[in-house]
């Protein structure tokens, strides 16, 4: 029951955290430049190692906001287990929601060597503290929805992860390397419902298309803003933290998922799509960023749904975890 | 009763125990109290859907009129389903309550599958061997959580306790047989479940043990009639869910 003691014992300090404080002004001048060296010369930061107090806040926000984004993300999916159409989709379902689950885990985990521990985390994501991705507060209204996310939004997040495979801090950069192996088996799956609807019957037609047109605008905002609106993107970018810009990463998502789209005879819902052959990429139409900007801020269609079915499995869990506790720390003392 | 009907019948009640099961388990994805288990039930899950779908394929063969595994879980309706009456009550989201339900369902799943590793047809022995595996971790996976409920807090005590009270009458109910069991018994393919009841109560009574848990006393209300279609109200709604895509888009393939 190693999980329920790491949620009661005190966060470890596995980081550097705090020992700005006792360096002088010369030693942390000097650490800083090492670190930057370090980094320039493309080594990986490990835990243990000396860090920026910045970079370590920036790393712990970006984990621990996409370790949430991965559990929140199994509520739309989740949403549909119970329906899917056939036994075979109910378990690719089911382990895709599952696979979730443990990269949630893992990124927790990794998100630890930072120095809070992952009670702390889930702490702040319920008081509405750290955020998750915008694109989980859409709703899943039909089982063309579940093909939409996974083609989409598996393969936006690919798009990212692959990138973060490469980022300077070791337990991340390791932990994306394996999510983005399960990644590609998702997004396959989620692409070949989508295939399966478009050449079935016309309900199943127009099901898919709807997905598509509910889901495409979305799945583009999950790059965030445009790099002239992106406030943390200069720093990330110095650390490799981050490898390229959200327009960067958007553009590529855009040029590979289009064709993909027009395989399968789906629509993309933007008049203003179009091939540049110039650029040899896809020119488009403008995002609607009110709407991200809402989403964000936590007025999108399911905003309040999400926060409230985390907060009720949290609050009804409390008693088995408590139990849990109780029960291992009586087995400990008999032992004594 | 030809034994093929009766080996088809057999295959589809181990087949509706494990997708109902499953129905139920997959219904905490994203809702379990800690992550390690929403791993885990949704592991559990997955194991029974797997069960399903080879029991329920064994049974289309046996019928031969062409149906398929989904068309065996999709479209029969809750008179035509032969699972225990178990495996469908609904949990309201007690995770004690879901637990349960799968541990004294898994220890005879367990007995079980372990007998029908020698059945007569080869079939049947070898999706008990791939099935076994998996149970025996849903008796230990489960049972444990019975004991740490049942010996935890003041409150988790109080708590398995009322699941004991609401599922003990779904539970003689599991042994029930009829016709098809005296003629699969009788050729060496089924087991007969009046055999495993001792040890079903052995593996019960030594996890309710630790558990500090008492068995209600008898003489109760004891549910009846899952293997010949006489259901809870329950099924009903997890039909209507589960099955809502293929009955709305008959002629739709996913």
């Amino acid at each position: 029951m190693h999980f329920v003691n790491r949620n009661l014992a005190n966060p470890k300090q596995t980081s550097n955290i705090g020992m700005e404080t006792t360096l002088s002004v010369e030693e942390l001048n000097k650490r800083e430049a090492e670190f930057d060296a370090k980094i320039a010369g493309g080594k990986t930061i490990e835990p243990k190692d000396w860090m920026p107090e910045r970079y370590r806040k920036q790393l712990l926000r970006m984990m621990s906001q996409h370790a949430h984004s991965e559990v929140v993300g199994m509520l739309p999916e989740g949403n549909w287990i119970t329906r899917a159409p056939s036994l075979a989709r109910k378990a690719v379902l089911l382990a895709k929601v599952q696979d979730e689950a443990g990269h949630g885990l893992y990124i927790y985990s990794a998100a630890e060597t930072l120095g809070m521990d992952r009670s702390e985390m889930i702490d702040q994501l319920l008081s509405g503290k750290a955020k998750y991705s915008s694109i989980f507060n859409y709703p899943t209204l039909s089982w063309a929805d579940i093909g939409a996310i996974g083609w989409l939004v598996d393969g936006a997040a690919i798009v990212n992860q692959t990138v973060l495979a490469k980022c300077s801090y070791g337990p991340y950069s390791r932990a994306m390397l394996r999510i983005c192996k399960e990644e590609n088996f998702h997004n396959k799956q989620g692409y070949q419902i989508m295939a399966y609807l478009m050449r079935g019957t016309k309900e199943q037609r127009d099901m898919a298309q709807d997905a598509m047109n509910r889901f495409w605008w979305p799945a583009l905002m999950m790059f965030g803003p445009s790099d002239t609106n992106s406030p943390n993107s200069a720093d990330l970018m110095k650390w490799k933290v981050k490898l390229n810009s959200n327009d960067d990463l958007r553009q590529r998502f855009i040029d590979r998922t289009v064709p993909q789209a027009e395989a399968i005879g789906l629509r993309i819902p933007d008049d203003k799509l179009k091939w540049n052959e110039s650029t040899r990429h896809y020119e488009f139409g403008e995002i609607n960023w009110a709407e991200f900007n809402q989403v964000i801020s936590g007025n999108g269609p399911c905003n309040k749904l999400r926060m409230k079915q985390r907060t009720d499995a949290h609050n009804n869990g409390a008693w088995v975890r408590e139990a849990a506790a109780a029960y291992s720390a009586k087995k400990a003392a008999s032992k004594k | 009763m030809t034994l093929n009907d009766a080996l088809k019948e057999y295959c589809l009640r181990i087949a509706d125990n494990s997708s109902i099961l499953a129905h139920r388990l997959s219904e905490w994805s994203g809702h379990g109290p800690i992550l390690e288990e929403d791993i885990a039930m949704s592991n559990m899950a997955l194991d029974l859907i797997g069960q399903a779908r080879g029991f329920y394929s064994y049974a289309a063969t046996l019928e031969g009129k062409g149906r398929t595994e989904d068309d065996l879980a999709f479209r029969r309706d809750t008179r035509e389903f032969v699972s225990r009456n178990l495996v469908e009550q609904p949990d309201n989201k007690d995770f004690g309550t879901a637990m349960l339900r799968s541990f004294l369902y898994s220890c005879l799943s367990y007995l079980q599958f372990r007998a029908l590793m020698n059945s007569k047809d080869e079939t049947i022995s070898g999706l008990s061997a791939k099935a076994i595996k998996e149970v025996t971790y849903h008796v230990r996976h489960c049972g444990d959580w019975v004991v740490r409920l049942g010996d935890g807090t003041e409150e988790s005590h109080r708590r398995i306790s009322n699941s004991v009270e609401d599922l003990w009458m779904y539970t003689s109910e599991l042994f029930e047989q009829n016709e098809v069991d005296a003629l699969l018994v009788k050729e060496g393919v089924a087991v007969d479940l009046n055999t495993l009841k001792q040890d079903w109560l052995n593996l019960v009574d030594e996890i309710f043990a630790q558990a500090k848990l008492t068995k209600p006393a008898e003489g109760g209300y004891q549910s009846s009639g899952g293997i010949n279609g006489m259901h809870t109200e329950h099924l009903g709604y997890i039909l209507a869910e589960m099955q809502f895509l293929p009955r709305a888009y008959p002629d739709a393939i996913w």
